[in-house]
């Protein structure tokens, strides 16, 4: 391989972690607050959660990909009668913490109610509100629940970004390929395959610290 | 006897007759079961109330509605001689001031049956995190606090446990040390010792009893026939969904009149 050619893999590589890294932060800040709308007392905030995880789990990502990069700027110039470059980069953080969120929702709304009624109860009853009692104590409980499912959100996120390539991103999948088709080897998807795993083991390894370190409280 | 304590003991004469909560006609239907079928009940100052009856004649829900965990259907509820609910067929017939409403539910303090300990905060912050957050109280006092209280019920050298690592009699008396940190007027038990081991239930009794000589307004529901017998002031027999019968705990456990008193009194003991 030539000097070129690794800097290729190294730089899709980097744009492969820095959608995953960007979408998955923002995706599960949103995701707390689609989460408490899919649990409020409000039918109208309910409504709108329920809307969302319903529309961004139900249709296909790559469809969402090109509605933000293709049909987002076609609107916009009806609208506005100006052109928007919708800029590949822009479009993947958009759409893929869009597209996380919604499924990083559930997951947190599962934890949620997978918490013990009376930890509320006992809240309430020394006083606190709702969101006190939402903030300190049945959300962080929930923290050590949340690390497996959303590892796992996020090992298909990883993955998922290869989908870009269809936007003309050159993410570590088209960075392979085209190296594959201009040279006529079949090593580069090896080693593509390598660096995904790399990543995924990574991940995995990872969240599995983390579960444990966040578990202490359940260890007798 | 010191002067701080000889002035307790006025202050006690003196409001002995005061009204800590007062429950008129209060009715609870979830759907269309009628679980409370209108309930009086007036509970005085320093008073011990036990509260028996057999499973599903509506203790639970009666202790529930007093501290809001759940809402009457009908009637109305006073603490401290103040409206704090006044209800019609599921709907509020008096506006009543919100703060106010808040103010004096933090007089009111609860022990679960189930402990209900925060199992993701240490014995310590079990205890300090609600005087903090809910009275804004500054950590340094609420540590204090909280090391009193947790001495108070003999724990105070679990501090930095978790809860799981403490026994079930353990996990209780750090339980009444977090509600009465907040330093409620009344306080209530729902069957506090029913999920322990037989060989546990003492220690939380023990606790309970020391609570009620400091004078502390008192309703407890438990199928402890002897605690009832020794500390309560007053028994009450509850039986679906009505109080059946109220007395001294020497008329209402030794000599019940009603026969669904003494049906049930046989029965558990
Ligand atoms: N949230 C609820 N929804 C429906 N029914 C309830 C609810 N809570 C209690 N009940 C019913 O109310 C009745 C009284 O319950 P409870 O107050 O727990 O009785 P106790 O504490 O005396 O055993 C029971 O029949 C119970 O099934
Ligand atoms: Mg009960």
């Amino acid at each position: 391989m030539t000097q070129q050619q690794i800097q290729a893999i190294f730089d899709g590589t980097v744009i492969t972690i820095e959608i995953t890294a960007v979408s998955v932060v923002l995706g599960f800040i949103l995701a707390m607050f689609v989460a408490l709308g899919r649990l409020s007392k409000n039918r109208i905030i309910r409504g709108i959660s329920w809307f969302y995880i319903w529309f961004f789990r139900g249709t296909p990502l790559l469809l969402q990909l090109f509605m933000v990069f293709y049909a987002v700027p076609i609107i916009y110039l009806d609208y506005t009668g100006q052109t928007l470059n919708m800029d590949p980069m822009v479009t993947s953080y958009i759409t893929y913490t869009l597209n996380t969120t919604a499924y990083m929702a559930e997951i947190i709304r599962a934890a949620i109610e997978s918490i013990p009624e009376g930890q509320m109860e006992a809240a309430k009853a020394l006083g606190m509100t709702y969101g006190q009692a939402m903030r300190r104590i049945i959300i962080p409980q929930t923290y050590r629940r949340l690390v497996a499912p959303i590892g796992n959100e996020l090992i298909i996120l990883l993955k998922d970004t290869s989908l870009v390539s269809s936007i003309a991103l050159s993410d570590l999948l088209r960075t392979t390929r085209t190296l594959a088709n201009s040279s006529g080897s079949w090593l580069y998807y090896v080693y593509a395959a390598a660096i995904y795993l790399f990543m995924t083991t990574l991940l995995q390894l990872g969240t599995d610290q983390l579960e444990k370190r966040l578990g202490v409280y359940e260890r007798r | 006897m010191n002067e701080d304590k000889l002035k307790e003991v006025q202050n006690g004469l003196e409001d002995s007759e005061k009204s800590m909560v007062r429950v008129e006609e209060l009715r609870k239907q979830f759907g269309n079961l009628e679980v409370l079928k209108g309930i009086d009940l007036d509970v005085k100052k320093g008073e011990v109330v036990c509260i028996i009856g057999p499973s599903g004649s509506g203790k639970s829900t009666l202790l529930r509605c007093l501290n809001r965990l759940e809402r009457l259907t009908s009637g109305k509820i006073y603490v401290e001689n103040e409206l704090t609910e006044d209800r019609v067929n599921g709907r509020t017939v008096s506006k009543i001031d919100s703060d106010k409403i808040s103010r004096l539910n933090l007089d009111i303090g609860m022990v679960f049956q189930n402990f209900n300990l925060f199992p993701h905060l240490t014995v310590l912050e079990n205890v300090m995190i609600a005087p903090q957050i809910v009275k804004k109280i500054n950590k340094d006092d609420a540590y204090n606090t909280a090391i009193q209280v947790l001495e108070r019920v003999g724990l105070a050298d679990k501090k930095d446990e978790y809860p799981i690592r403490l026994s079930g009699g353990q996990q209780q008396r750090v339980a009444i040390a977090r509600a009465i940190a907040m330093d409620p007027k009344i306080m209530l038990f729902d069957e506090p010792t029913s999920a322990l081991d037989p060989e546990l239930v003492g220690e939380v009794l023990e606790t309970m009893k020391e609570l009620a000589e400091t004078g502390m307004t008192m309703i407890v529901v438990t199928h402890e026939i002897g605690f009832a017998r020794e500390v309560a002031d007053r028994v009450i027999f509850m039986d679906e969904g009505v109080i059946c019968e109220e007395g001294g705990p020497q008329e209402v456990i030794l000599n019940p009149k009603k026969e669904r008193t003494q049906a049930f009194l046989n029965k558990i003991l």
